[in-house]
């Protein structure tokens, strides 16, 4: 039988070589079909050959399932050895095959989207490097190799957003909104730094395994590794767009709406979840910790949900519906339900994925018109795109059977039962929020009256981009299917894949009698939330638009603040960008760096140029006096072998 | 018996030779034959050695150096030919391309 | 005195005053002549020492190849005019001089007394090492790979001798 476990560096090879032949040649391919169809199978070999690990696992011993790859030695220095070597187990197999075909999926959806820009071959070079440098993410063995797949992303990322750097974006122009994604990154990285220096420092290794060994032997509460979580977590805040550094993903909407898709709702910004869940073992020795990454998650979670209720521009709105997504998932990683934020991580995938890429659909045959009162009754004009954005909504909504409703019930019951009444009953109202301004969009979007231009004669999407919303939709619709909780009759056997992984950090959660009656309640709680929600969401955006309108003229103090997102990008600037501005421009610019630095380096330098005016003359440029010396010095040599 | 000594001195005496006439002599040409010297100087050494230590290393070595001299001949003798065509001059006073 | 000794004694006057006239005469082809006389005179040094292929070697290469170069570049210059140059003896000369008996006299000093060399006769062996069948033999073994990569040098030598020799150089000055 064949070991497709050999075959793991070719996941990592395929999108690179994608990479290197769009980015190199790819100004010289003219066709777009030939540079699309070389990026999509970079993305869905590997996406083929994770299939076929995933199967082997599936069919090998479940204390067999973990295998390290290593490819060769990457930094031999001292005591410092780190391997480009990876970890293949259930959780980043089931990573890998979320970021390859979810995707594969977007790279076919971009050939379509991106159909006649400019530069066409840009765009599928980027995504290709970002699926690499993702697959380095999630595959890593060591947090070095992770730190290198984490700032690749982030380096994606930035040039995604401003891959339109010609355009306006808001107030300001995408180049400005990719240098706010980047800057905000690094704090988060920064975090993630210091937290490898203190790995490094106190556990001498940076390998997960390692690490998670030898942390494991220390106390529960131990200082350092509170200190390690936290800092851990402000990395995770800023790549998964959390308070308080969530300000850079709304504006990350600048970019291409496949980008959006792809980075900012599928899989970069999961990458947060994922680093969480990957060191479980260490977050769940540390109890503030955890509090803290469940308070900042379900504090995120209603925050961004308000936020999103009045947003007008299609793609903020679902910018604020992801911040307020992972949320949930910190919040399950906050109560130690770390296998329920990998499933609430794969469904949201899948339907944020599909969101976006619907709102994509609509941009596309609007020309690019992105506010939701502009739009309406398009549900004639766009079948297909209507069909699947409404599955996703209600996917997202929790309306059972379809996925979100599975994933986001064992978050809230995991709250509820680990955590304590107040996550559940905030994650309650989170998803009541949820559904309202998911439904507003629908509303909006696609029925009642056509405000938008009657020159525009809005037209379904070529099938290259239905397709994957049809593929997408099918996965949102089923894709709750393989975690049915116990409650409902089934064996919820994604968590149960998952066991192996989070071993260590479910040993130390508090037993907790599965109480079934509690379940059903919490259940039924929630849908009907949500379904009362969908009932006042078409009472005010489609019967009676009026009516929100006085609802928004009644709280118009409340309504402003939502509007300017509670001033938080204002308060940013006032608090941290105009002082360090006002510092660097009189302090640092005008004094240190004129003064000190430039004049260090200009006054080191006269003295150099005094110092060869004077050595110059030794210089003649005549060989002989070269020669004369050259025999002075080795007389001089021999004189000193002499004596 | 001619001790081995008697060989490295002699190498030595040409050496030095040649670089009397490298340091004294302005004609490129007379330059470079003294540059010859001296590595005729080290071949003897060279050979010396491998005959009294019974070690063909040595000659190795010679051979070698020869092939390298014949190199450096050719490239250096072109070298003053197109210093010539320029200067309509070899001496090498008057040549001070080293200057920067 | 043996024979030995009075090859070897005639050997070394013989060549050491053609390395003095290569320095001291004045024409350029007068030196390159007395170069001649020294590497025919260290060519039977080398039969001295039993170094038979070296001593053939020598002579092909060095007396019949690059002093014939040389001999060839000195009448192409026509150098007529180049023996008014004005090689004046002047107190840097007189320097060098003295720079390089001292030189020489350093020599003498280290192979004299700092580290004399043991009086010993010729290495038996060495009648055998000079052939061409023994040094051949390690050529093609020991020294492959040396030797492989002296082609590379004398093709370097050769082409960038022709380029030098046929372009025409512009010199600022």
């Amino acid at each position: 039988m064949v070991n497709y476990i050999n075959y793991t560096s070719l996941i990592l090879i395929f999108p690179l070589i994608g990479f290197l032949i769009n980015g190199v040649f790819g100004s010289k391919l003219k066709s777009e079909k030939l540079i699309g169809s070389i990026s999509v199978l970079g993305v869905s070999i590997p996406f083929f050959i994770s299939s076929l690990i995933l199967i082997q696992m599936l069919s090998s011993n479940i204390d067999e399932r973990l295998y390290i790859v290593n490819l060769f030695s990457w930094i031999d220095v001292g005591s410092l050895k780190i391997n480009v070597s990876y970890l293949i187990d259930e959780l980043s197999i089931i990573m890998t095959l979320i970021v390859t075909g979810v995707g594969a999926l977007i790279h076919i959806y971009a050939i379509g989207y991106m159909h006649g820009d400019k530069s066409f071959w840009r765009f599928f070079a980027y995504l290709n490097l970002f699926i690499f440098a993702m697959l380095n993410l999630v595959l890593a063995d060591n947090f070095l190799l992770m730190f290198l797949g984490w700032e690749g992303v982030g380096l994606c990322s930035y040039l995604l957003i401003g891959f339109w750097y010609d355009r306006n974006f808001d107030k300001s122009t995408t180049a400005d909104a990719a240098k706010k994604a980047f800057i905000v990154n690094r704090i988060g990285d920064f975090g993630f730094l210091i937290a490898l220096f203190l790995i490094f420092t106190n556990f001498g290794s940076l390998e997960f395994v390692d690490v998670i060994t030898q942390a494991s032997v220390l106390q529960s509460g131990d200082e350092l590794l509170t200190a390690i979580t936290l800092l851990l977590f402000l990395g995770a805040t800023g790549k998964s767009a959390q308070i308080p550094l969530f300000v850079w993903l709304p504006d990350a909407m600048a970019g291409p709406t496949p980008v959006s898709a792809l980075i900012h709702a599928a899989t970069m910004v999961t990458a947060g979840v994922y680093l969480l869940a990957r060191t479980s073992a260490i977050f769940i020795l540390a109890p503030f910790t955890m509090n803290v990454v469940a308070i900042i998650g379900i504090t995120t979670a209603i925050f961004a949900g308000t936020i999103g209720l009045v947003q007008n521009d299609i793609k903020k709105v679902l910018a604020y519906s992801t911040i307020s997504q992972l949320g949930y998932m910190f919040l399950a990683c906050g109560v130690g339900a770390f296998s329920a934020a990998i499933f609430h991580l794969m469904t949201h995938a899948f339907f944020k994925a599909l969101l976006f890429l619907a709102a994509g659909s609509v941009i596309h045959a609007l020309h690019h018109e992105q506010d939701i009162y502009k739009m309406g009754g398009l549900k004639k004009y766009l079948p297909i795109t209507f069909f699947t954005f409404l599955i996703a909504a209600l996917a997202i909504s929790g309306i059972p059977p379809l996925s979100g409703f599975f994933s986001k019930d064992e978050i809230l019951y995991k709250a509820f039962s680990f955590g304590s009444f107040w996550y559940w009953f905030f994650g309650f109202i989170g998803a009541g929020l949820t559904t309202l301004y998911m439904m507003r969009l629908v509303y909006l979007t696609f029925y009642g009256n056509e405000n938008f231009d009657d020159s525009i004669k809005p037209h379904e999407s070529p099938k290259v981009m239905t397709i994957p919303l049809i593929v997408l939709a099918i996965l949102s619709a089923i894709g709750g299917l393989i975690g049915i909780p116990h409650a409902l009759g089934g064996t919820n056997y994604f968590e149960e894949f998952l066991e192996p992984v989070f071993k260590t950090s479910n040993s130390q959660l508090p037993f907790v009698f599965e109480n079934i009656t509690t379940e059903y309640l919490l259940m039924a709680l929630s849908v009907a939330i949500s379904i009362c929600a969908i009932w006042y969401a078409r009472n005010l955006f489609l019967q009676n638009l009026k009516k929100s309108e006085l609802i928004k003229n009644k709280f118009s103090s409340a309504h402003n603040i939502l509007v300017n997102k509670y001033f938080v990008d204002e308060f940013y600037e006032k608090i941290f960008i105009n002082p360090i501005k006002k510092l660097s421009d009189s302090f640092l610019w005008k004094w240190f760096d004129i003064k000190i630095i430039d004049g260090l380096i200009n006054n080191s330098a006269k003295f150099i140029q005094y110092l060869s005016s004077v050595l110059v003359k030794v210089q003649t440029g005549v060989t002989e006096n070269y020669v004369q010396i050259f025999v002075l010095g080795v007389t001089l040599i021999l004189l000193k072998i002499i004596l | 018996m001619i001790p081995l000594n008697y060989y490295l001195l002699f190498a030595a005496f040409l050496f030095s030779v040649g670089v009397v006439g490298v340091l004294i002599r302005r004609n490129a040409i007379i330059v470079f034959m003294c540059i010859e010297l001296m590595l005729n100087s080290v071949n003897l050494t060279f050979i010396a050695f491998s005959a009294f230590m019974g070690n063909a290393i040595g000659q190795m070595f010679v051979f070698f150096v020869m092939t390298v001299a014949a190199a450096e001949a050719a490239v250096g003798l072109a070298i003053i030919i197109a210093l010539f065509r320029n200067k309509k001059t070899i001496n090498i006073d008057q040549i001070n391309l080293l200057k920067w | 005195m043996t024979f030995e000794e009075i090859v070897f004694w005639s050997l070394v006057l013989v060549s050491g005053f053609a390395a003095l006239m290569v320095v001291i005469s004045r024409s350029p082809i007068a030196s390159a002549l007395y170069l001649i006389l020294n590497f025919f005179c260290l060519a039977g040094l080398y039969l001295t020492l039993n170094a038979q292929f070296i001593a053939v070697v020598h002579i092909i290469v060095y007396a019949g190849a690059i002093m014939v170069l040389f001999l060839f570049v000195i009448m192409l210059l026509n150098l007529q005019d180049e023996t008014k140059l004005r090689e004046r003896m002047n107190w840097k000369s007189f320097a060098a001089i003295a720079l390089s008996i001292l030189f020489l006299i350093e020599l003498f000093y280290i192979f004299i007394i700092k580290t004399p060399t043991p009086k010993i006769p010729i290495h038996p062996s060495s009648k055998e090492i000079g052939t061409v069948e023994y040094l051949g033999k390690i050529l093609f073994t020991e020294f492959l790979f040396p030797f492989e990569l002296t082609s590379i040098l004398l093709i370097a030598a050769i082409i960038g001798a022709v380029v030098l020799a046929k372009k025409k150089f512009e010199l600022t000055d």
